[in-house]
């Protein structure tokens, strides 16, 4: 976990008694609501449908248990006892009240958590693999880098009034699991050929109304120029990028007019004139975030204890979870674990205050304390000694999160949609909850394999649909929810965007497509072992396209 | 989408002028009285775009509520329903159960 100093804490309590300040003369009637938008936003507090929303940042997707059950606490004594965590690892509060949000601030800047960068303009909460630090597949630390963004970023009055909103993603992991591909700033920490670790630079990825997968405009970037070159990029942008249309403000849209090759020309004369400043990062600089990062005392121990291999024997229902949930830590007897926030039935990322007390209360008894967000929705116990696998089972199966469906059909990417969301055309939360109902069989769900499927109620895009190995659009078509059906998106190193299925479908046949899709795929893969995505590649949209509309 | 508070005026049938209380947010209406009420049943009904215009004019300029705009509705054996599913959700909530204990 980063620990914050004092002039991070100064930072959030001046911010909080601004806000105060603003909310009373808002309430008052001394500012008016055109005046007090930009205000709120900034602290990442929208008007939805029926309430106020607040989005808390969650700063690359690291909770403390004292983070957590704050959060709980919040749930309970401001919201309606529960909170939802979204595809940018932040979390949500769906019914907070206007004049009660000054408190709310104050109480979440007791645990150091805010909502700047959730909203606005500006660079938003930097994002990154859910298992940093503890994969075993990972170069270094992704989160150094993250915390150094967000420290430069933060109130940064140049980049505070962009064109539109800005995400900067970070891996350091041969598989990817932040989707830097889709993001207007990608970067991958990998060694060049001198074996030298810096940063692979993807720029212009997004999804929304005009989706890209990113351009990489820097093969290989050294540490020591990561703000430098960040900052041209900004730059670039801040300076070419169209203000004058919301739909063509994103990053994306210029370097996809440009070209990349000359929105990569026109940062690299910017960068030429900072590289050598104040920007340059030197080692020291390094040094003193990475050691504000505090690591575990892990025990030496071995992998695969007797006790967790007789537990595995002993009882199915730990084998099953053990093998859907647990995945391989860096350091010897010690598991990553995936917390399924998609129960049967359940809205995708919706936690009650009791569940955020009962994680916390495992975090700090498995997990040293610490719990990790990921933009699938589900959260992480990322330093479980593996001994303590099986005990920790049971107390997640008593709280109703050690659903063994991760990465199968059942663990449903989606936005809030028009349940909540004053953007939405149509519903996602209902639709994911029939799916799961669909698809409740884990037998089945096993069978069919690893397969993501993401819903959006609308074309911002929230629930990533262009990216889901199966990608469901909410419309309306005269009135009526309509849902848009993509097949072979993927998030990862081999990002893709989905292709579209046919015509969109009502909202009372979309799990019926689905179940259809579903069938066409077990009749068409190569092999039981070839997973869903690989066959849609394999064979393209069109077999399954006449599959399922043959019938309609 | 577009938010309704952002669309171009259209009027095509009963509509009512509705937006979101101040201090919490909650759903509120026009009222056929003036100012504001949280029953739909006590909305200001109107059919004219010159109508909806003057009750939103009224609203915008009421500062107990924000982001105001004209929503249809339907009236069916003399009570005013909601008259489309966004408004429906405006005035009923989610269309699912809250998630107050799932999974335990």
């Amino acid at each position: 976990m980063y620990v914050y100093d004092e002039f991070d804490r100064t930072l959030v309590a001046e911010r909080v008694a601004e806000f105060r300040d603003q909310v009373a003369r808002r309430l008052s009637g001394e500012l008016t609501e055109e005046e007090f938008k930009p205000l709120r936003l900034m602290n990442g507090v929208y008007l939805q449908l029926r309430a106020y929303m607040l989005r808390v940042a969650i700063p690359y997707g690291s909770l403390s248990s004292t983070q957590l059950r704050k959060l709980a606490h919040i749930a309970r004594r401001y919201d309606r006892n529960y909170g939802h965590f979204t595809t940018r690892q932040n979390l949500q509060f769906n019914w907070i009240k206007l004049s009660d949000l000054p408190d709310v601030m104050a109480e979440l800047a007791e645990a150091s958590l805010h909502g700047m960068q959730t909203s606005g303009n500006c660079v938003r909460n930097i994002t990154t693999d859910q298992w940093a630090g503890v994969a075993a597949d990972e170069i270094e630390d992704p989160r150094i880098w993250a915390e150094i963004l967000r420290q430069h970023s933060t109130m940064h009055p140049e980049f505070s009034f962009l064109p539109r909103k800005f995400k900067i993603a970070i891996t350091a992991a041969r598989h990817d699991r932040a989707a830097v591909r889709v993001h207007d700033i990608g970067l991958r920490l990998h060694r060049n050929g001198a074996g030298e670790i810096g940063f692979e630079v993807i720029v212009g990825g997004g999804l929304g109304r005009t989706p890209f997968i990113g351009k990489t405009i820097k093969p290989f970037l050294p540490k020591r120029d990561l703000l430098s070159y960040v900052e041209a990029i900004l730059r670039v942008y801040n300076q070419y990028g169209r203000r004058d249309n919301i739909f063509k403000a994103r990053i994306k849209i210029l370097v996809h007019e440009l070209g990349a090759e000359r929105f990569a020309a026109e940062v690299e004369s910017e960068w030429a004139a900072i590289k050598d400043g104040v920007l340059a990062i030197d080692a020291a600089a390094i040094a003193d975030i990475a050691a504000r990062f505090r690591y575990p005392r892990y025990e030496r121990l071995d992998d695969d204890p007797a006790e967790l291999m007789l537990a595995r024997q002993a009882t199915a229902g730990f084998d099953t979870w053990y093998r859907n949930t647990v995945s391989r830590h860096k350091v010897p007897g010690y598991a990553i674990v995936t917390l399924s926030l998609k129960p049967v039935g359940g809205p995708p990322g919706d936690v009650t205050a009791e569940q955020m007390d009962a994680i916390a209360d495992v975090a700090d008894r498995y997990s040293f304390g610490e719990i990790r967000v990921g933009h699938e929705q589900n959260l992480v116990l990322s330093h479980v000694a593996q001994r303590d696998l099986p005990a920790l089972w049971q107390a997640l199966d008593r709280s109703g999160v050690a659903t063994p469906n991760v990465g199968l059909v059942s663990d449903i990417i989606s936005c809030p949609g028009l349940d909540y969301c004053s953007l939405a055309n149509a519903r996602s939360i209902p639709v994911a909850q029939e799916l799961t109902r669909r698809f409740r069989d884990l037998e089945n769900q096993r069978g069919i394999g690893r397969l993501h499927i993401n819903i959006s109620g609308c074309i911002n895009a929230c629930g990533h649909h262009h990216v889901g190995h199966i990608g469901i659009l909410g419309v309306e078509k005269n009135g009526e929810e309509f849902y848009q059906i993509t097949l072979g998106g993927r998030s990862d190193e081999l990002a893709e965007l989905g292709a579209l299925l046919g015509p969109a479908v009502p909202y009372g046949e979309v799990a019926d497509v689905i179940e259809d899709v579903i069938a066409a795929y077990r009749e068409l893969r190569a092999s039981p072992n070839e997973l869903f995505i690989d066959t849609v590649k394999r064979v393209g949209v069109e077999p399954f396209r006449e599959r399922v509309y043959a019938a309609r | 989408m577009t938010a309704p508070t952002q669309q171009k005026l259209k009027v095509n049938g009963p509509v009512v002028v509705t937006a979101n209380r101040l201090s919490d947010g909650a759903v509120v209406y026009r009222s056929a009285v003036g100012g504001w009420t949280a029953r739909l049943a006590a909305a200001a009904v109107v059919t004219t775009a010159q109508a909806a215009g003057e009750l939103l004019a009224e609203a915008n300029a009421d500062d107990f509520a924000v982001a105001a705009y004209v929503a249809p509705v339907a009236l069916r054996d003399g009570r005013i329903e909601p008259g489309n599913l966004r408004e429906r959700i405006r005035l009923a909530g989610p269309t699912f159960e809250l998630p107050l204990t799932f999974g335990i």
